[in-house]
């Protein structure tokens, strides 16, 4: 059993969680994840590691509620545990040799990006980080990227708070200025990626996506995880979760996260009996 | 004397009709009375073909005798002196080809039905067993296994039976390996595995799921941590698809991720979250016993019609005869001689059809099997929503890209001396389909058999070392 050590609720949906996991904690490197199953009917769903404490042992998860496991798992309170918790899994982020990265995170994704901002910064890379959200209620982790970066950029859809727009359209803006970056590390919705990823392309600069498909087991058992990154099939629980941005077939993997959604608002949620997404 | 010697007695099983719309077990075992008969039919052979058939030399001539006494316990002492899953072995070894295979009563009729008796023996002792303390006695010696599958779990045991203290280092939430996640439940059911892995926990086995070597931990950090020796047993995970075009669509599985689905999280019971589609019309592209086990899930999931899709003939099956018969019999349709060449999706990029060529067997190749050759222009469209790719899996990479001086064939097998499974590194053996590529449950635990004596006896030569300087 894993017990949760701290729980904040970020926003109405994103919450953070910190789980005491000693072994975890030790190897874990930016850009891992891990795999929860909250009790003996539960599915394996994957989560990238926002941030470790080898000193306490803990791990920290920041997940959005999106179906009927992670709304179980946002329900659990500070002491309760949760079943299985397994990692570190993915091969780590390569950040070696970056002198200047642009960050650029999109909703819940801020949480997988902001650990390659901390890391860059500490390594004494110059980092320039943007946020996107749908509006300002949604906004997490301001303070902790400000804490990391040099310089801070925030857009929101509908123009609440920050700059109004998407994070493609100060990126695109920074790059007009003359902003020369070793490389983009872009992590959000797949469609965010998909943009960034088009414009860093007209402006030649390398763009790194960490990509979250439907997986089971996370250790290149089952393929259900296969994207396909420059023509070639890939598991993204091994050979990723991160690849180059260039490569990526967002469309197909747009299309195959989408499989089980329909069977999962069907789903009844075992919490509260309820339908799980309606 | 049995009533017609040269015949075996039949095992009851569950009415096809019946069966192909529940996930309980499809064989039912043999009560006491037909055991009994069917033991009597053991001629009690002072050659003992039948042992050198086994691959763990399974005392078989004994355990019938004690089965013809009445004395079932001692039957299963019998088994478990070589064999720790005989539950397990009892239902999904290859008996026809192995044990039986050399059985004198074979050469004039039917073989010595053991496989069914071994399952008897094994149920008989689950029920009636008292999980008495095994009061083990440790030798002060501690070994890591890797892996809680068929290879892992018979090294450990036989390494725990010596003293030893073995630990072993499962990746998923639950051990048994491919018994848990491959194997379906109406083959296998899991409580039989459980029940065989909590006995040999019982006799001194320390099991950490959740805890992947290569990323949790390493080997070089085992070494680290006291273990003097470890054994690899992680299998052979990972699933190969046949690079055809369309396998990225919605509804396309290796049926590795069909049946982890399935079996280890048990997506079709309603009360487990995992999901899992229903289709109506299902693909199976394969031969093999695992392809038999998906056609034979996606049929229990409601599916109208399954089929099972194969470019060689009946007779080239690789799958053990009696799932072929067992399918069969349910109503899975045998596209043989037919070759798939492209997935065609709708639209909204899921499965509408797979793109087959016909096929017709030419002369022998090396492997002794007919050679299929397309017949060119036989193109014709097999109308599925869904296409499960069963054409087999590799050994997972994942230890051998984190441990130094660990070498692999062309294939990804860990290389090892047949004689020891030591591997190319010192400490380090191998055994199961992590070295030979998929395989069986009994040749894998043969071969944790094999490393665990050769661990015996690299630790004991070791601490000889020790003593004399």
């Amino acid at each position: 059993m894993f017990t949760i050590i701290r729980k904040k609720a970020l926003n109405n949906d994103v919450t953070l969680m910190e789980i005491e996991a000693p072994d975890i904690s030790r190897k874990a490197k930016p850009g891992q994840f891990i795999i929860y199953r909250i009790d003996e009917q539960g599915e394996r769903i994957p989560l990238t590691i926002a941030d470790t404490n080898p000193e306490t042992g803990t791990v920290t998860i920041i997940f959005q509620q999106v179906g009927a496991s992670t709304k179980m798992l946002a329900a659990l309170s500070e002491g309760d545990s949760i079943l299985d918790f397994v990692g570190p899994l993915g091969s780590p982020s390569h950040l070696e040799g970056i002198e200047r990265a642009c960050i650029i995170g999109g909703g819940v994704g801020c949480a997988i990006a902001y650990p390659q901002a901390k890391e860059l910064h500490r390594r004494g890379a110059a980092v320039d980080v943007i946020v996107g959200f749908r509006s300002k209620e949604l906004v997490i982790l301001e303070d902790e990227f400000r804490e990391v970066c040099d310089n801070f950029y925030i857009t929101t859809d509908d123009g609440s708070y920050g700059e109004k727009g998407f994070v493609t359209d100060r990126l695109k803006a920074l790059l007009d200025a003359g902003n020369v970056y070793d490389e983009v590390i872009a992590i959000g919705p797949v469609p965010m990626m998909k943009f960034v990823s088009k414009l860093t392309k007209e402006y030649d600069v390398k763009t790194t996506v960490s990509l979250n498909p439907i997986m089971i087991d996370g250790t290149g058992m089952c393929g259900g995880c296969r994207v396909t990154v420059g023509g070639e099939v890939k598991f993204a629980c091994v050979d990723g979760p991160e690849f180059d941005g260039h490569q990526v077939d967002f469309d197909e993997l747009m299309h195959r996260n989408s499989f089980y959604q329909e069977q999962e608002r069907g789903h009844a949620c075992r919490l509260t009996g309820g339908m799980a997404n309606g | 004397m049995a009533k017609n010697a040269g015949v075996r007695v039949e095992m009851p099983v569950q009415d096809p009709l019946i069966r192909r719309t529940n996930f309980d077990e499809v064989a039912l075992g043999y009560s006491e009375e037909m055991a009994k008969e069917e033991a009597a039919r053991c001629l009690q052979c002072k050659t003992r073909p039948c042992v050198d058939g086994c691959p763990v030399n399974v005392q078989i001539p004994e355990f019938i005798a004690a089965i013809n006494d009445g004395e079932y316990q001692q039957a299963y002492e019998s088994i478990v002196e070589t064999n720790v899953l005989p539950a397990v072995c009892g239902r999904v070894c290859p008996q026809e080809s192995q044990c039986e295979a050399r059985c004198v009563r074979g050469r004039k009729g039917e073989a010595v039905a053991i496989g069914r008796l071994e399952r008897f023996v094994a149920d008989w002792h689950l029920e009636h067993s008292k999980s008495a303390a095994d009061g083990f006695q440790s030798n002060g010696h501690k070994v890591a296994v890797i892996g809680a599958g068929p290879a892992g779990l018979s090294c450990a045991g036989d390494l725990a039976s010596r003293g030893y203290e073995v630990t072993v280092f499962e990746a998923f939430h639950t051990s048994g390996g491919v018994l848990v996640y491959g194997i379906p439940e109406f083959r296998l059911p899991k409580h039989i595995v459980e029940a065989e892995v909590k006995a040999l926990q019982t006799a001194g086995v320390t099991i950490r799921t959740n805890c992947v070597v290569g990323r949790t931990i390493s080997v070089d950090e085992l070494f680290e941590q006291g273990y003097e020796a470890v054994f690899i047993g992680s299998g052979a995970g990972l699933p190969s698809f046949l690079g055809i075009e369309g396998e990225s669509l919605l509804g396309v599985y290796s049926a590795n991720e069909y049946l982890t689905r399935m079996n280890l999280m048990h997506a079709y019971d309603e009360a487990y979250d995992t999901p899992l589609r229903k289709h109506r019309r299902v693909a199976v592209i394969g031969g093999g016993n695992v392809a038999m086990d998906a056609a034979r899930c996606a049929l229990r999931m409601g599916a109208e019609e399954v089929s099972i899709v194969y470019r060689r003939s009946m007779v080239e099956l690789p799958a053990r005869v009696e799932e072929v018969h067992h399918a069969q019999e349910e109503g899975i349709v045998f596209n043989l001689l037919t070759n798939p060449i492209r997935i065609l999706g709708d639209e909204s990029n899921r499965v509408r059809a797979l793109e087959c060529l016909r096929m017709e067997l030419c002369e022998p190749d090396e492997s002794g099997r007919c050679r299929p050759a397309a017949v060119q222009g036989s193109n014709f469209e097999i109308e599925v929503d869904s296409v499960i790719i069963a054409i087999g899996t590799s050994p997972n990479p994942l230890i051998h890209r984190t441990t130094d001086n660990l070498d692999i064939n062309r294939w990804g097998g860990i290389i090892v001396d047949e004689q020891t499974m030591q591997t190319t590194r010192p400490g380090v053996f191998a055994g199961g389909d992590a070295v030979t590529g998929s395989a069986t449950v009994i040749l894998a635990m043969g071969a944790g058999k094999i490393a665990a004596q050769s661990i015996d006896d690299y630790i004991q030569s070791k601490a000889q070392e020790t003593q004399e300087a």
